[in-house]
C-alpha cells in the first residue's frame, strides 16, 4: 500500500540534470531561480542532481559547440532509459544569435533528440515552470503555428496586346482583374 | 547554543511568511515593459523587409514567390526578443507582446508565416516602392531564402551560382 502511495505521489517526480554546453550563463541563473523558494519547483518533485546517471530530465542550455558536442552526447547516453530533454533558451532551441559562426554547430537537437523547447533569451522562471508543467500534463500548451494572408486587392492589369487604336485614341480593350 | 540558533532561524522563517508564488495555478503578471513574443500584423505590413535585414538572429526569412506575393516567415526559435524589428518597422506592424509561455514539444509552433500582397508597377510589372528612409535598409532586388532548411540567404548570388541573378528588368525603349 505504501509502495502504491509512493508510486502515486512520486511517479512524476523529475530529477533534473543541468547541462550547459557553451551558453552565456543567463539560462543557468534562471534555472537556479526556479529552485529557489520563490518559484518552489520541489512542489512538483523536481530536484537538481549532479550526475546524468541519476537524472530523468536533461536541461540543455547553450548551443551545441564544436568543443562540447561530444561531451553533451556522452552525458545524454549516460542517462537511464526513460529520459526527457528540455532545450532552454533561444541558444539551445535554435542556435542563438551566433548560430552561423565557426565554433557553434547549431541547436542541441542536432546532437541529441529534444522533447520540449522553452524559447526565450533567457526564458522567465515562470516560462521554465510552464514548460515543465506542459511536460507533466498539468497545463495545455498555448502556442500554435500562425499563418496569415493579406487580402489581394483587385488591381487592373494592362497588357500591350490589348491596346488598340480607335479614333486617334489608344483604348484598352479589356481590363483583367488579378 | 545550537538549539538556540535553530530557534532563531525558525523565528526568522516565521517572520518572512510564505513567499512561494502560486504560479501554474494562477497567472503571473509581467512588468509593463516586458518584451515577449513579437506579433506580426498582416494588415499593416507593407513587406519592406526591414525586419528581415536587421534581425540580429537572422530568423525572419523572405521569399518572393512571384511578382505579387512575398512570403515573410518568422521562425521564432533563436529569437532573443530584442525588439529591434518592432523598433524599426515603419508601419508599426510588429508589436512585442507579453506572451512568455511559449513552451512546446515541436519547434514549428512558435513560427509565424505572412503571405503579403505586393502591388506592381503597371509599366514594368515589378514591385515598386517610393523613395523613403527605407532606402537605407538595403532591400534591393529579390530574395531567395531557403524556407525548407530555414536558412537565411542575404545575397541571391550566393544561392544561385550558375543561374542568372534576378536583376532589374530592362525596359526596352523602341
Amino acid at each position: 500500500m505504501l509502495k502504491n502511495l509512493c508510486k502515486k505521489m512520486f511517479g512524476r517526480s523529475l530529477w533534473v540534470y543541468h547541462a550547459n554546453s557553451g551558453g552565456c550563463n543567463g539560462c543557468d541563473i534562471e534555472v537556479l531561480n526556479v529552485l529557489t523558494p520563490y518559484y518552489d519547483a520541489e512542489r512538483f518533485g523536481i530536484k537538481l542532481v549532479g550526475s546524468p546517471r541519476h537524472a530523468d530530465v536533461m536541461l540543455c542550455q547553450g548551443p551545441a559547440m564544436r568543443s562540447t558536442a561530444k561531451a553533451l552526447k556522452r552525458a545524454y547516453e549516460a542517462m537511464p532509459a526513460p529520459k526527457l530533454v528540455f532545450a532552454i533558451g533561444s541558444c539551445a532551441c535554435g542556435g542563438g544569435l551566433w548560430f552561423d559562426s565557426y565554433s557553434v554547430i547549431g541547436p542541441v537537437e542536432k546532437i541529441i533528440p529534444v522533447n520540449y523547447y522553452i524559447p526565450g533569451c533567457p526564458p522567465r522562471p515562470e516560462a521554465i515552470i510552464y514548460g515543465v508543467a506542459v511536460a507533466l500534463g498539468l497545463v495545455e500548451k498555448k502556442t500554435a503555428p500562425v499563418q496569415l494572408k493579406q487580402l489581394e486587392y483587385p488591381i487592373p492589369q494592362y497588357h500591350p496586346s490589348d491596346l488598340h487604336v480607335r479614333d486617334e485614341m489608344v483604348v484598352y480593350e479589356k481590363l483583367e482583374k488579378i | 547554543m545550537s538549539i538556540l540558533s535553530k530557534l532563531k532561524e525558525t523565528i526568522v522563517c516565521l517572520k518572512a511568511g510564505r513567499v512561494t508564488l502560486p504560479y501554474p495555478a494562477q497567472p503571473q503578471p509581467v512588468p509593463p515593459k516586458f518584451r515577449g513574443r513579437p506579433i506580426f500584423d498582416v494588415a499593416k505590413c507593407t513587406g519592406c523587409g526591414g525586419c528581415a535585414n536587421n534581425c540580429p538572429a537572422r530568423e525572419i526569412l523572405v521569399l518572393d514567390v512571384c511578382q505579387e506575393i512575398r512570403i515573410l516567415k518568422y521562425l521564432g526559435r533563436r529569437c532573443a526578443y530584442c525588439g529591434r524589428c518592432a523598433e524599426l518597422c515603419p508601419e508599426k506592424a510588429i508589436t512585442m507582446s507579453h506572451e512568455f509561455e511559449n513552451a512546446t514539444n515541436s519547434i514549428g509552433d512558435i513560427g509565424q508565416k505572412l503571405e503579403l500582397f505586393m502591388s506592381t508597377c503597371q509599366r514594368c510589372g515589378r514591385c515598386f516602392k517610393e523613395p523613403s528612409p527605407l532606402e537605407q535598409l538595403k532591400m534591393k532586388g529579390y530574395r531567395f531564402d531557403d524556407l525548407q532548411n530555414e536558412r537565411w540567404i542575404f545575397r541571391s548570388q550566393s544561392y544561385l551560382e550558375n543561374e542568372p541573378v534576378a536583376d532589374d528588368i530592362k525596359i526596352e525603349m523602341v
